[in-house]
């Protein structure tokens, strides 16, 4: 497996709050790991750390060229939470997922009919084809959430990073989003932050629970008595069948 | 070619003959109404554009801020005794760029920057024209828009500017959008979202001094706002809007440069009478449409059941 990149010893705050301390974390090729924590534990703080929107203040994180890859070429997909943006902004819907491209195309240049036919596809691919040219402000939170996971995945990234995708998301199109996520899992690798644990961990690989500080569970199981061993007051909801295995309790 | 006499233009207040499209030629060929004519066109062209990122972005009150800071400079002018315009354009550029950079970097409030940048600009003008010995002469014309004092040096100089504005919305056009929707989605993608943020921002301080000619320091937001909001009725996408407001911009300026020449009143005041009332006739028209939208999918329905 390739590694995609590398973080560590990293320290990463706001001002004097410093909200993540000593993370290590390595991702890599066709990675799926989800992120779990507390409200306030550093969720969005490590993705946008990841994006390169806030610089650490001590540690490192190492980017690694993977597949042949220009270096202006964005590396991750990113969909943030739906609840940052201006809904009134004119935009249609067909021009937000283009943005997605815009490392790939640099400043001048138009966008080419395959490039649209691609953007269209993915629309289509979604169940969303027929909002293409409405103005974002139109659209419900589900069919939002769509239109930004077009936008993160159409430049085909190597990592797709997802904020809270299931706030918005309905109980129908949830199903669906899981079979699409697991799909894309076949091309890139996938990092999603969630509360709900007892959902995500049905379909992710690995868990890593960042409160603070990062542990990383190389399963996707995880017990009521683990979360409670790093603080993490979140309740866990079990579904059937999941297997609850305990694990070694953290050394702290 | 026509042949303008004095005598025939003084008529026209008596004589009710005279049309209004033979006033209008009449008028062509006067230097200031010409002047007044490619005023209002290369100002409609650069508010029509400003303004629709103004408005997208939700920054009319920086704008306002900045409008007012320029006095500032319209004052300094006045006093050293150069075109007042120039020593506004610097000064508005530099209270724009200096509420970006401190909203960022000095952890002060933008709102309460832009209140603190717009007082002190008017604080600075009064009292430099106060020191100006003698009359302060065309002020009013600052304050209220004078579409029919611009100079040839004035249409040059918003000539440049629209070729500026222009040419660098066509050229950026999908980046400033994209940027001006989502800047922290733009960040992740390596856009240069600083560089092209202070851009816009130093563009808009430009336009605002620019257009205070037409309609004055105190009304000149209206041509930022006014025909992106009527046209924001019909169209959600950005570049309609764009288009659209420049379209409503010219007619506005137009019939308002009409009206002020036949009335004898400020500019800026006349052209916002005339957007104004445009935006009234549109909000009606649109909240028709609707009304008759939605009847008929009533009816539609009633028929169903």
């Amino acid at each position: 497996m390739n590694k995609i990149f590398e973080i560590k010893d990293l320290s990463a705050g706001y001002g004097d709050d410093i909200v993540l301390r000593d993370i290590n974390l390595v991702v890599n090729d066709l990675d799926f790991i989800g992120i779990i924590g507390p409200n306030g534990g550093g969720k969005t703080t490590l993705l946008k750390v990841i994006l390169g929107l806030i610089k650490p203040y001590r540690g490192t994180i190492t980017f690694y060229n993977g597949r042949q890859q220009k270096k202006s070429e964005n590396t991750i997909g990113y969909l943030p939470q739906i609840n940052q943006i201006d809904l009134r902004f004119p935009i249609s819907v067909t021009d937000v997922v283009l943005s997605g491209l815009m490392s790939k195309e640099g400043l001048f240049s138009r966008y080419s009919g395959k490039q649209r036919k691609h953007a269209e596809d993915l629309l289509k691919q979604l169940g969303i084809f027929e909002l293409r040219n409405k103005p974002i402000g139109g659209l419900s939170g589900g069919q939002l959430q769509r239109v930004y996971l077009c936008r993160a995945i159409v430049s085909s990234p190597r990592l797709l990073m997802l904020d809270e995708p299931n706030t918005f998301v309905d109980s129908r199109f949830e199903n669906d989003f899981h079979k699409i996520l697991k799909d894309l899992n076949n091309k890139m690798a996938i990092i999603i932050v969630s509360h709900d644990v007892g959902t995500i961990t049905w379909y992710v690989k690995t868990i890593a629970c960042v409160n603070r500080n990062l542990h990383y569970h190389p399963t996707n199981i995880i017990t009521q008595k683990q979360l409670a061993s790093y603080n993490c007051p979140i309740q866990i909801i079990t579904h059937g069948d999941v297997p609850h295995t305990v694990l070694e309790k953290h050394k702290l | 070619m026509l042949h303008t006499t004095g005598n025939y233009l003084t008529n026209k207040n008596t004589g009710n003959q005279v049309k209004m499209t033979e006033l209008f030629f009449e008028l062509l060929n006067y230097k200031f109404f010409s002047n007044a004519l490619l005023a209002s066109f290369f100002t409609s062209i650069n508010c029509g554009i400003i303004g629709t990122y103004i408005v997208s972005r939700r920054l009319v009150f920086i704008s306002g801020g900045i409008t007012h800071a320029s006095f500032g400079g319209i004052g300094i002018g006045y006093f050293f005794g150069f075109n007042p315009i120039i020593s506004a354009v610097i000064f508005a550029v530099l209270s724009a760029l200096g509420i970006e950079f401190l909203a960022k970097k000095a952890d002060v409030r933008e709102d309460s920057l832009i209140g603190i940048f717009w007082s002190f600009g008017m604080a600075l003008g009064i009292i430099f024209i106060f020191l100006t010995p003698g009359y302060a002469p065309n002020l009013m014309g600052y304050l209220f828009g004078s579409l029919l004092t611009v100079t040839s040096f004035d249409i040059s100089l918003m000539t440049a500017l629209t070729i500026i504005v222009a040419g660098f919305f066509l050229l950026f056009y999908k980046v400033i959008l994209f940027i001006a929707f989502d800047q922290e989605y733009a960040k992740t993608h390596k856009a240069p979202v600083q560089f092209i943020t202070y851009i816009l921002i130093g563009l808009v301080a430009v336009t605002i001094v620019l257009s205070i000619k037409i309609a004055g320091i105190i009304l000149v937001i209206s041509l930022l706002t006014i025909p992106q909001t009527i046209a924001n009725l019909f169209t959600k996408n950005f570049k309609y809007i764009i288009y659209l407001s420049v379209i409503i911009a010219f007619f506005g300026a137009f019939s308002g440069l009409i009206l002020s020449y036949s009335l004898n009143i400020p500019s800026g005041a006349s052209i916002i009478m005339s957007l104004v009332c445009a935006f009234i006739i549109a909000k009606l028209f649109s909240i028709l449409v609707t009304y008759i939208k939605i009847s008929k999918s009533v009816l539609l329905l009633n028929k169903k059941i």
